[in-house]
């Protein structure tokens, strides 16, 4: 039912996409409208949440700033507009928002059903947790035959879950709640062994465990979920955008461009950083994107560079304490690699 | 006979003695009250090892160990959980309530501003008080404030935009503001509305009639959640591009509409319980329709429905927090939200928070609930059976 309602709202909105087309580029529109309409998640922590002096704080709400800053040269010129995984691609085509930055996972579907995704700000995958203590002698998800697995009803968690236990042919128990709340109290109440959730997700989940010392995270990952930007289809300019500020937050930590020496480096006499930081003499590279020189000064003056901005949110500066992990840059092992600015 | 050798007489009355101990104070109380057979007896000592058993850890956990203010999750978390708790503790976060106080209150709506909404809260007490106490008179001014003036001050002070104060969007919103505008909106329209519905659903006039029974019917059989999502994200669609209108305000009126169509069959119910005799009496008198509904049946049916329209009033205000589904976060809405801030992770914080809010909603349904009993009885002319 829910799927059937999704996919009217999205079959009526791809007939308006045609009827839509033809009014300017959502570039031109936000900058006319003097700020950003940006979708985030409703509360995930570590990715968009409120805190409790009432502001949005997280690693995708940073990636709203930083498009603030890139467009207008100032962060605050962003607002948020809270979204269940549900209306979220709804809000998207809408126009109601102007860009989805929301964990949003890219899949074929998504892509090819009037979304453009800009590229991968976070490398996530579905991943289990178990209490050491009580499991002792475990240390890979293929030792869990016959376990029973605490699971949130109605997500494609639950479905990466039965596809990975039947490939390996391992026995398992689904234990399915509705609510966070509910899973997250049955784990810790011992009602099962294994918890499974995306992995940026599990760690936030330890945070509200009794003995969060107890609990592993076993090293493998079951699914792909990459997850990025998302923007309406057929506004590649509007694309482009998005797409270059995540890289301008990759080379610019590429580069040890950071927050604190940013203006410092300005006056830089390396030619790659003043090409990046739009120095060079008759530059056009931040102009023909359709915004000013110099964006990536005011995008990193803004936010930092992406260390900083995954560090100060999820990494080792927040609660969460996330490893770099495949989020590391290519060259330290990563996956994140930034098309050169140039 | 000599009648003054009657020694066995009294001269004097004898003192009534005080009962046996069975049949005073309070062993007699408890005699009747608790222990009259024996299986009231067992069920008393049931129920006393069930509460010796229930109530002391739960004052424990809510008062004697809760941690009543802090910074960040540290208070509400042992030290093996990354806090200075010591090991084993277990108690309420009021902390994380205290902390987030403001915006369970009042959302993301800016800080500086909120001066706004709390003059807008004490209005709406000082007008609604004295319109609940029969005893204070002018009730017919107090009323037309309260529903007329009161609604267009509260959102030129709460929007704004004019005489100099800042335009507040909407979408930042929140906590047990949302909550208290949705449903006051709901019950101060969905009572009149209803009303008319169950009157035209009556009514002899076919086109009326037809209309009023497809609205109710056709709104009855549609859940909310349906209305909202349909009214937040279909909605634009249909529209030309640039006109919009605000989500909050589509919230209102699909919950204002949704609201009347089961008030209409409340009223109605009311309606149909009058006997038939009213009615040909009124008209017997020669009253009109209106003289006769507003004289002689509404005042009748409305008492006889107070349970019923109180009950869709508590009903609504707890629907509210189904616009979460729509991004709107009310009371309910911002605790759940707020359970996410990484900085007050806590294995106490959902519950602590969940605590509070359902304790405000009790607050206000317990009220509404108390005031109908006492509205109930004021207005009871034997018409009870």
């Amino acid at each position: 039912m829910k799927n059937f309602v999704l996919k009217s709202v999205l079959g009526v909105s791809a007939l308006l996409l045609l009827a839509s087309a033809a009014s300017a580029g959502t570039l031109e529109d936000v900058k006319k409208k003097g700020f950003l309409q940006c979708g985030v998640n409703t509360g995930l922590a570590g990715f968009a949440a409120p805190n409790d002096k009432g502001e949005w704080s997280g690693f995708d709400v940073d990636y709203c700033r930083a498009v603030a800053a890139a467009i207008f040269g100032d962060a605050t010129k962003v607002k948020f507009t809270p979204l269940s995984a549900k209306d979220r691609l709804p809000a998207l085509q809408s126009g109601e928002i102007d860009v989805l930055i929301r964990n949003t996972t890219w899949t074929l579907s998504r892509d090819s059903q009037g979304f453009d995704f800009t590229g991968v700000n976070y490398y996530d995958g579905q991943g289990f947790m178990i209490n050491a203590k009580k499991l002792s002698g475990i240390n890979s998800a293929l030792q869990l035959s016959g376990a029973s697995v605490c699971v949130q009803a109605g997500t494609t968690t639950e479905l990466n879950l039965a596809d990975y236990f039947k490939a390996n042919k391992m026995e398992y128990n689904p234990v399915v709640f509705e609510k966070l709340e509910e899973v997250n109290a049955a784990y810790d109440a011992g009602r099962c062994d294994v918890y499974t959730t995306d992995q940026s997700g599990l760690y936030a989940i330890r945070l509200t465990l009794s003995a969060p010392d107890d609990h592993v995270v076993l090293p493998e990952i079951i699914s792909k979920e990459p997850l990025g930007p998302v923007v309406r289809q057929g506004d590649s300019q509007w694309a482009h955008v998005i797409r270059w500020v995540h890289y301008a937050l990759l080379t610019a930590e590429e580069l040890g461009i950071t927050k604190a020496n940013v203006q410092e480096l300005t006056k830089s006499d390396s030619p790659e950083i003043k090409r990046v930081l739009g120095q060079e003499a008759n530059t056009k590279l931040g102009v023909d994107l359709g915004l000013t020189n110099d964006w990536v000064v005011n995008i990193v003056k803004a936010v930092g560079n992406y260390g900083e901005v995954f560090e100060s949110n999820i990494g080792s500066g927040s609660k969460l304490k996330i490893a770099r992990g495949i989020n590391a840059q290519w060259s330290k092992g990563g996956l994140q690699y930034a098309m050169p600015i140039r | 006979m000599a009648d003054n050798n009657l020694s066995f007489v009294r001269t004097e009355m004898l003192q009534g003695q005080t009962p046996p101990l069975g049949e005073r104070g309070i062993v007699r109380w408890i005699r009747l009250n608790l222990m009259a057979t024996p299986i009231d007896a067992i069920l008393t000592v049931f129920a006393i090892f069930l509460l010796a058993w229930f109530v002391p850890p739960m004052i424990n956990w809510l008062f004697v160990q809760a941690s009543w203010s802090g910074a960040d999750r540290a208070v509400c978390a042992t030290v093996s959980q990354g806090g200075t708790q010591p090991e084993g503790w277990s108690g309420a976060c009021w902390a994380y309530v205290n902390a987030n106080f403001n915006q369970f209150m009042y959302g993301r709506y800016p800080q500086e501003q909120h001066w706004r909404v709390n003059i807008v809260g004490i209005m709406f007490v000082v007008l609604l008080i004295p319109l609940l106490i029969p005893r204070i008179p002018f009730k017919s001014a107090n009323a037309i404030v309260f529903f007329f003036v009161f609604p267009i001050v509260a959102f030129f002070l709460l929007v704004g935009g004019w005489f100099g104060l800042p335009y507040i969007e909407t979408a930042t919103w929140g906590g047990l503001l949302v909550t208290l505008v949705l449903s006051f909106v709901g019950i101060s329209v969905s009572l009149p509305l209803g009303i008319v519905l169950a009157l035209g659903r009556r009514s002899k006039m076919p086109i009326i009639k037809m209309l009023c029974v497809v609205f109710i019917e056709m709104v009855r059989g549609i859940p909310l959640v349906t209305v909202l999502f349909m009214a937040s994200y279909m909605l634009p669609l249909f529209l030309p591009p640039g006109v919009t209108f605000d989500k909050f305000l589509r919230a209102l009126i699909g919950v204002a509409l949704f609201a009347s169509a089961y008030m209409a069959e409340v009223v109605r119910g009311g309606l149909q319980a009058i006997p038939k005799g009213q009615y040909e009496g009124a008209d017997s008198l020669g009253l009109s329709y209106w003289q006769k509904t507003g004289l002689i049946i509404l005042p009748q049916a409305l008492k006889m429905v107070i349970p019923g329209i109180v009950n869709t009033f508590i009903g609504l205000f707890k629907d509210t927090s189904l616009v979460s589904i729509i991004s709107m976060f009310d009371l309910l809405g911002t605790v759940r939200q707020h359970f996410n801030d990484a900085n007050w992770a806590s294995p106490q914080t959902p519950i602590s928070g969940l605590i509070f809010a359902g304790f405000v909603f009790w607050i206000f349904c317990f009220g509404m609930s108390r005031y109908s009993i006492f509205m109930e009885r004021r207005l009871d002319t034997g018409h009870k059976r």
